[in-house]
């Protein structure tokens, strides 16, 4: 290739990653996933509790998720994700409440609605409800009531349950806590009741969107809790950014500091690199944590370890007497093997903490695999094709640090 | 490079770096966090003047129990049993009652059962993955690498957590992250090493074990250090600017690192060596 046609290519290229760059990182970085310990939040791990006679299945747990979404939805809790985690667990993440908390003591209700009779005889379940809603009390004393709805089935088993207690109280149970006794003054045969008890308005709601969405198939207790207040968050995501450019920024001036020419070219790889790294979890929805940062500045340490490999390789064979062409077409070649195994090795490790790894630390195992993997493609394309292109340019070896 | 020399002296001198930390592993154990053993971390910035006598008053008051008051600036980690989210927000509330200015950070609460799985899920992950490696070196090279790899694994998970447990620094479930990159990194510098044994075994000049595990570990030692310093610079970074939550968690993967390329120059192939030679020997 001409000299002059070249200089001209990296200079277009050179360019080309600069417009890039300033015009691709600023929406990379609105668009990605902050995990919740960089913007603030709650994360609750549930475990389902076993009874007696009843096993706890990925049904189970699929069936308690289902549930729990509808009531998300329909309580309308903010930017919440729910996931099963291992067997029993559910972990619930919510990101955009001021009070999570209370949005989890609302979502964990079992909400098992049952009608007992004054021996405790269960007659009657939630399991038979089609509907549920709030409204205020006609007495004018600001409390609300819910009314409820019973299916065919329900509305007989209701009315029996009426006609053997007329005079009777029918006691109405909500996870085992007696709610209201109202007594029954005659059968009721339409499938309506209406529980009256100390309710507010927002209590009342609740309850009917928990009573609507039906009963969770198991009780579930909490096992882990974590909540990041947002100050924290912010301050987290802020320092370790900074931290991560000052990191950068050494390994810029290191590498054109002792790899002179093909240090420029590795930095410049780097830009590329980090694009190609926070694209692809933008892509695949990968969330960010602070172990991922960590892991995003740790991948750029290995991305550059690959230029350094190639380059200690290409001096190796210039110091053979080579030319420099050939000379960087042998490092490359027997460079990749290493740069291949060794990233192999890294790569197994990141895959056994994908799999054993929850929240945070997943985060880290995430970045680290798309970091290994883009670091290679990045080295073996770009890095590759700027060299050649810049030994068309000069052929002094002293650029290369020889 | 005289490694193979010198070996002996590397020996002794990883022993020295790692029979205190043993001793210190087996007498006191590590500083395990709520992670493993379950309970709760309350972290709150208060008003200046606020000082850990207030905050230990303040939570006996509670009648909550088992308290460990940590300063770091105005912050507080307060660790405590197992709190319930009626205690947790009971707590803050009379903090605020007593002190306005209080601003909450963060909150964790671990269930006790979690810890034990914890730890059979890391010892389980780091078994797994020397296990992968093993099988993955000896497939690429041949057993007697993949050996004296999983020894130098070995060394360098011993420095971090005799290091760990020496200072009584915090364990959490990051620090399992961090053994398994020291793990990753130091196998990956390892590789490069042995790579190149490799490589001058196949084209072998008249040269004994010795000149050639020294040469070879001589035409990387360039890669070696370029490469730990390049990741030790943001590691370093984020040590000194990053915030006190990732602190210990890059503390121990530049621990892992420094031992990593350590121990690939001197002991890995200083073992591959004596493995070597004596299985050529027998």
């Amino acid at each position: 290739m001409q000299r002059n046609t070249s200089i001209a290519i990296i200079a277009v290229i050179v360019m080309a990653i600069g417009v890039i760059s300033y015009f691709a990182f600023p929406p990379l970085f609105k668009n990605i996933n902050l995990g919740l310990d960089l913007r603030g939040g709650l994360r609750v791990v549930l475990e389902a509790q076993e009874t007696e006679g009843e096993e706890v299945t990925a049904d189970t747990i699929n069936k308690a998720l289902s549930i729990l979404r509808t009531r998300v939805d329909a309580l309308g809790v903010k930017e919440t994700a729910l996931y099963p985690q291992g067997d029993k667990r559910v972990v619930i993440e919510i990101a955009g409440e001021d009070d999570p908390e209370a949005a989890v003591n609302i979502l964990k209700n079992t909400a098992q609605l049952q009608f007992m009779d004054e021996e405790g005889n269960v007659l009657l379940t939630g399991k038979n409800l089609v509907d549920a809603q709030a409204r205020m009390k006609q007495d004018g004393s600001g409390q609300a009531e819910i009314t409820l709805e019973f299916d065919k089935e329900g509305a007989r088993l209701f009315g029996e349950a009426t006609t053997a207690n007329v005079g009777r109280p029918l006691i109405i149970v909500i996870d085992d806590e007696a709610i209201s006794a109202p007594k029954v003054n005659g059968p009721i045969m339409d499938g309506n009741a209406v529980i009256t008890g100390n309710f507010t308005a927002k209590e009342a709601q609740d309850m009917a969107v928990l009573l609507r969405s039906g009963a969770l198939p198991v009780s579930f207790e909490v096992m882990e809790k974590r909540s990041i207040g947002p100050t924290l968050g912010a301050d987290s995501l802020d320092k370790s950014i900074n931290a991560g450019i000052v990191g950068l920024i050494a390994i810029l001036i290191f590498m054109i500091g002792y790899y002179r020419l093909p240090g420029a070219i590795a930095d410049i790889s780097l830009f590329i690199y980090t694009l190609l790294v926070l694209g692809t979890m933008v892509a695949l929805g990968a969330v960010l944590t602070l172990p991922g940062i960590a892991g995003l500045a740790l991948s750029i340490g290995m991305a550059v370890d690959a230029n350094v490999i190639i380059y200690e390789r290409i001096k190796e064979e210039l110091r053979l007497g080579k030319t420099l062409v050939a000379s960087i077409e042998s490092g490359f070649k027997r460079a990749f093997v290493a740069i291949f195994d060794s990233n192999v090795t890294t790569l197994i490790t990141a895959a056994v903490l994908m799999y054993f790894g929850t929240g945070p630390i997943k985060g880290f195992a995430v970045t680290l695999s798309i970091g290994i993997v883009a670091s290679l493609l990045v080295a073996l394309t770009f890095t590759r094709y700027m060299l050649i292109l810049s030994a068309n340019v000069t052929k002094n070896k002293k650029l290369y640090g020889v | 490079m005289q490694v193979i020399k010198r070996r002996k002296w590397f020996y002794i001198l990883s022993s020295i770096i790692i029979i205190p930390g043993v001793i210190s592993l087996m007498l006191q154990g590590l500083n395990l966090g709520i992670d493993f053993t379950g309970g709760s971390i309350t972290h709150v910035k208060m008003p200046p003047g606020v000082t850990s006598a207030d905050m230990r008053a303040t939570i006996s008051e509670l009648g909550i129990d088992e308290a460990e008051v940590q300063k770091s600036g105005d912050e507080f980690y307060l660790r405590t049993s197992e709190l319930t989210q009626e205690q947790t927000d009971e707590l803050m509330q009379v903090l605020r009652d007593q002190y306005q200015e209080v601003e909450f950070m963060s909150a964790e609460s671990v269930g006790a059962t979690i810890g034990g799985e914890l730890t059979r899920n890391a010892l389980l992950a780091i078994g797994i993955a020397a296990v992968l490696m093993l099988v993955y070196i000896t497939f690429r090279f041949e057993w007697t690498f993949g050996i004296a790899a999983i020894i130098a694994i070995i060394h360098n998970v011993l420095v971090v957590l005799g290091a760990f447990s020496l200072f009584q620094w915090e364990v959490g479930s990051a620090f399992i992250a961090a053994i398994l990159t020291v793990i990753g990194y130091s196998i990956n510098d390892t590789i490069i090493i042995f790579d190149r044994i490799r490589e001058n075994l196949r084209n072998k000049r008249k040269e004994d074990y010795e000149e050639l595990v020294n040469r070879s570990v001589g035409q990387t030692l360039n890669r070696s250090i370029n490469t730990v310093l390049t990741s030790a610079f943001p590691l370093i970074a984020l040590l000194i600017f990053g915030g006190s939550t990732i602190q210990l968690f890059i503390l121990a993967m530049l621990i892992g690192f420094v031992t990593g390329a350590y121990s690939s120059i001197c002991i890995a192939s200083s073992t591959w060596y004596d493995i070597k030679t004596r299985e050529a020997a027998a």
